[in-house]
């Protein structure tokens, strides 16, 4: 049977993927964040999961303004990086998994989340950042990704505490899967940011902080945070904070901290990343 | 009125992408949107005026894509992903029309972030502004 490993939160910076891609992570400006990443990427070598579903959103790549699908799930066996202005993202291409991905739709679907699926989807860096955070930059991906894509750019957003339910259900619907597979999940985007209005550039240590902590110690609470108060506290883009109570949801309801690292700035975003495994 | 409009409008300096925006920027961010194709970036390159007769946004919407007044774009209806692109077109960062839209240089706006970003304190409330 399949089953859930572990979970990474992960920021999604853009500008992040670029300093790997043009090689300036040793640069005085990207060092002590690049440095934080080694131990989760030896987490990642040592776990080495057979699958990762990545929980992301969609930056106008592949989805545009004339239509919002709010959860979407990759289901083709191969996923091109996103030509996001700068031509593709010199990464591999993301392998899918489509048994797997349709597996998890219709079970998802008879727990009551109809989710789109879709079958041509370039993936932008919301999805190929954190891969390339957690895995540097291998030839081809060690991994085959099943591409979870949730609206977080329109208002109204999934509720937090929807996202955590849909990762309940993803967990019961992996472990039901008949296949020997070792399956990780990523919960990515935020943390804090705001990069529209007058109020741009904004960054909030605190809330980050305490949703890192939370994320093992008071689950509740995070589920109840609304959408004016992620807007508020963490910065209209700070939102995304809920694809990672997707990932939470996944994992048992009691969790230990693997690792952290927080780090700010990372162009206009604080940085977050966290490893988080199940009890037993 | 929107459930929750009266409360995320309160947020200073924030433009929340909600229906209303949604809807009237439409035209505007399929503007942005189409600067995803090489072919439509020299269009628009070659022939701005006649490249941007093809979206029937408003005079407003219009004046502030000539102008990139990055912050009218959004009072609009723009949203910031699609805004974006345009930058991107004209070869500037996320950073330089963030600066832009809080009103102060690419240069000061960097040192912001360097210094640990825009706090929250003083920055929840339309009141706090006044």
């Amino acid at each position: 049977m399949a089953r859930i490993i572990g979970g990474v939160g992960c920021s999604h910076i853009p500008s992040v993927g670029a300093a790997m891609d043009n090689g300036k992570t040793q640069e005085p400006y990207w060092k002590p964040l690049f440095d934080g990443y080694e131990p989760a990427r030896e987490w990642m070598r040592k776990a080495n999961p057979d699958v990762v579903i990545v929980v992301y959103n969609d930056h106008a790549a592949a989805f545009d303004i004339s239509l919002t699908p709010m959860f979407t799930i990759g289901a083709a066996p191969e996923f091109l990086p996103a030509d996001e202005g700068y031509g593709r993202r010199k990464v591999p291409n993301v392998r899918g998994y489509p048994e797997l991905a349709s597996h998890l739709i219709e079970s998802l679907v008879f727990d009551e989340f109809d989710i789109n699926t879709a079958l041509e989807m370039d993936v932008d860096h919301g999805l190929t950042v954190p891969l390339s955070v957690m895995y540097g930059q291998p030839r081809e991906w060690p991994c085959r990704v099943i591409p979870l894509a949730v609206n977080v750019v329109k208002y109204p957003q999934p509720l937090g505490r929807r996202c955590y339910k849909l990762g309940k259900a993803i967990r019961k619907a992996v472990d039901e899967f008949d296949e020997d597979l070792t399956v990780a999940i990523f919960g990515t985007g935020g943390m804090s940011h705001q990069l529209q209005g007058e109020r741009a550039g904004l960054v909030n240590p605190d809330f980050d902080k305490a949703f890192l902590d939370d994320l093992s110690g008071d689950v509740a609470r995070l589920t109840n945070i609304g959408h004016v108060e992620y807007m508020r506290e963490a910065g209209s883009e700070g939102i995304e904070l809920i694809m990672w109570l997707v990932m939470r949801g996944a994992l048992d309801d009691k969790v230990h901290e693997v690792y952290r690292h927080y780090h700010v700035p990372a162009s206009n975003t604080g940085a977050g990343l966290i490893i988080l495994e199940n009890d037993q | 009125m929107g459930k929750l409009e009266s409360e995320y409008e309160d947020i200073p300096g924030t433009y929340v992408f909600d229906g209303k925006r949604c809807i009237e920027g439409f035209q505007l961010n399929k503007f942005c949107k189409s600067l995803d194709l090489e072919a439509n970036r020299a269009a628009f390159r070659d022939d701005p005026s006649g490249y941007l007769d093809k979206f029937p946004m408003t005079p407003e919407q219009r004046k502030a894509i000539e102008d990139r007044d990055w912050l009218g774009m959004l009072q609009l209806g723009g949203n910031v992903y699609y805004t974006f692109k345009l930058a991107a077109f004209d070869g500037i960062t996320m950073q330089h029309i963030g600066g832009a839209m809080s009103g102060i240089t690419v240069d000061d706006f960097r040192q912001m972030m360097l210094a640990g970003g825009r706090s929250v304190e003083g920055n929840r409330s339309k009141s706090e502004w006044k």
